[in-house]
């Protein structure tokens, strides 16, 4: 186990770098000056520009750059954005919030989505699974910020049951109409996951064992199919938190979610350089560790599974 | 005595030497049809409504997109301010949008936009991504490893997230870079997609006849292992294309895709936002039309899974 994680963990080293150095490259080496638009129109003193481009590095080599900013990522000096707020105190407001609001997209996709795909998977080729199939199609196909604005307008305008804008410093209960935007499409896979996962599990072989040694059919169906035919809908649902963090940009712009999506939008608008690397790089980094606590979590779950 | 040789779950295809003459165990009926997957697969959904239904909706979608005016009488980007937010009249069936152009012409001359990306994305990702995907696969070794890693890479971005920061960084939306910086972050899926199915493809007896034939790597890699391993892939690139689409509205939707200048579903929802509270139509119109379109390449890539890719059937 602790070479696999050690192997796995090498692994996630030149895909970090990688990543990281294309979002760099993607934002430093192109052509513009972000020096010069700070300033706008307005002409600057050559001795103010050359002492902002020693600040951010911009007079070395663009490789001497990347290096400097991973040697503050692991100092966890994350720079000063080009307005002069520390990058790490807009990551600190943002990222907390985003976080709440991911959970109750994955509390909300988890529940609904298992318990419409566990129904669905035992009567399946009934109304309620074509039904429920049909509903998750539908849901998949339609794109989010149609999703969004729908539900803004039917909650939060027509029908005034929640707030329809966010604002700052929000509450759990505010977070729910977003929550729910935002898993809308995990919640149709998590669905679709959890009917076929159950459909497999209701033919194995232990099932029909369980229920010719005479178990009850409440006892077959919770212990011995759903909580294994959980396995695979529960690694998505891991991999999903990193997703989702990384989506929400639309649902947080909808909604004003002051978290990451907003934060990490502006910042690309604004040519905010260093607030855009440091937030992708964060979210890489959620995204690689993510995954691989999923893989390690299946192996926990499932002890068919060994690493070597 | 035959029996003892064979393998366990082989037994039946072993007739009982005594009994049976040769040829009838060698007779093939040659005068059945011969079938291929795609034959097979086209007898299976040819009769399914739900393969109809979203290959009807696609075909005319692309006749709207290449012929807009025969759909439509107004121009979409003649503007009567008088009419703003007007509703339906005659001829103008939908109403006004908040500039005063009609939001039927709009919602018709936008899938043009709309179809051009999606496949033009997939396109460039099925060539891209299936060509290393297929090398990754039937190579392996350092090349595999290599591509794969790089695969990872991209994928370690999201699709959105890296398409915004490329093309802010790129200054210039059109459709071309709209598509290329989606196929950017798309060929990846595509790529692991061919790699597992070529994997797979390259170990059946067929693939060593071939060799044993004589046959060049690459003629085998081109003739035998391709054409094969191509289900699941079209299964994929369909429902991508479905995705890429919703992809290129987002992003116009946010301001950072197409340029104002072209009509687009994505920027049309993005500019009938600050009137959704008093007039939420203008925004559901285009809204329908782009959920219809995802919808049909989503709906038509699940029924060619069921007949293409017998490993992924939902049933």
């Amino acid at each position: 186990m602790g070479w696999y994680i050690g192997r796995r963990l090498l692994q996630m080293v030149p895909v970090f770098f990688g990543a990281t150095l294309l979002i760099y490259a993607l934002v430093f080496a192109l052509p513009g000056d972000p020096i010069q638009a700070l300033f706008g129109e307005r002409p600057a003193s050559d001795a103010a520009i050359a002492a902002l481009r020693e600040q951010y590095h911009l007079d070395q080599p663009f490789i001497v750059q990347y290096l400097l900013f991973i040697k503050g990522i692991f100092t966890f000096d994350f720079g000063t954005s080009f307005s002069g707020r520390p990058v790490l105190d807009q990551m600190l407001e943002a990222f907390p919030v985003t976080i709440r609001l991911a959970v109750v997209a994955l509390i909300i996709e988890a529940v609904f989505g298992i318990a419409f795909g566990f129904i669905a998977g035992l009567r399946r080729g009934g109304i309620f699974d074509s039904t429920v199939l049909l509903i998750s199609l539908v849901v998949i196909g339609i794109p989010v910020f149609v999703i969004g604005y729908t539900a803004q307008y039917l909650f939060g305008v027509k029908w005034a049951v929640v707030n329809p804008t966010v604002g700052g410093d929000p509450s759990w209960f505010d977070l729910i109409l977003p929550g729910a935007v935002l898993g809308a499409l995990s919640f149709a896979y998590v669905i679709r996951l959890t009917r076929n996962s159950v459909a497999e599990a209701l033919s194995a072989d232990h099932v029909r064992t369980a229920t010719a040694k005479g178990l009850s059919r409440p006892r077959v169906m919770t212990v011995h199919v759903l909580r294994n035919s959980l396995i695979p809908v529960v690694t998505f649902l891991g991999t999903d938190l990193g997703a989702l963090m990384g989506g929400a940009l639309v649902t947080e712009g909808i909604f004003n979610v002051p978290g990451v999506g907003r934060l990490l939008y502006q910042a690309v608008i604004r040519g905010e350089g260093p607030t855009v690397v440091s937030v992708v790089t964060v979210l890489v980094l959620v995204y690689l560790l993510a995954n691989l606590v999923v893989d390690l979590l299946y192996a926990v779950l499932d002890p068919r599974i060994r690493y070597v | 005595m035959s029996e003892t040789f064979a393998r366990p779950g082989q037994e039946r295809f072993v007739a009982p030497l005594e009994e049976t003459p040769l040829q009838a165990v060698d007779a093939v009926d040659e005068s059945a049809p011969s079938t291929s997957q795609w034959g097979d697969a086209w007898k299976q959904v040819r009769r399914r409504p739900l393969f109809i239904v979203p290959s009807l909706i696609i075909l005319l979608l692309i006749l709207v997109a290449l012929f807009p005016s025969w759909f439509a009488n107004a121009e979409p980007r003649y503007q009567e301010l008088a009419k703003a937010l007007g509703g339906p009249e005659s001829g103008h069936p939908l109403g006004f949008t908040r500039l005063g152009t009609d939001v039927y012409a709009r919602v018709i001359y936008g899938a043009r936009a709309s179809v051009t990306v999606g496949l033009l994305t997939t396109v460039l990702v099925v060539v891209v991504g299936g060509t290393l995907g297929a090398l990754a696969g039937y190579f392996g070794g350092w090349l595999d490893a290599v591509l794969s890693r790089v695969g990872d890479i991209f994928f370690a971005l999201p699709l959105i997230l890296g398409a915004i920061v490329m093309l802010q960084a790129l200054q210039a939306g059109s459709v071309w870079t709209v598509s290329l910086t989606l196929a950017l972050f798309g060929w990846p899926q595509i790529a692991r997609i061919t790699r597992g199915s070529v994997l797979q493809i390259r170990g059946n007896e067929f693939v060593t006849a071939a060799k044993s034939l004589g046959l060049s790597r690459i003629a085998i890699l081109w003739r035998h292992v391709i054409p094969n391993a191509l289900g699941p892939v079209i299964v994929v690139a369909t429902i991508s294309l479905g995705t890429y689409i919703a992809a290129e509205a987002t992003l116009s939707y946010l301001g950072i895709g197409l340029p104002p200048s072209v009509v687009s579903w994505g920027l049309d929802i993005s500019n009938a936002v600050p009137s959704l509270r008093t007039d939420p139509w203008v925004l559901l119109w285009p809204s329908i039309a782009l959920s219809i379109t995802v919808l049909s390449f989503l709906m038509l890539g699940d029924v060619l899974r069921d007949a293409l890719d017998p490993k992924g059937r939902t049933r």
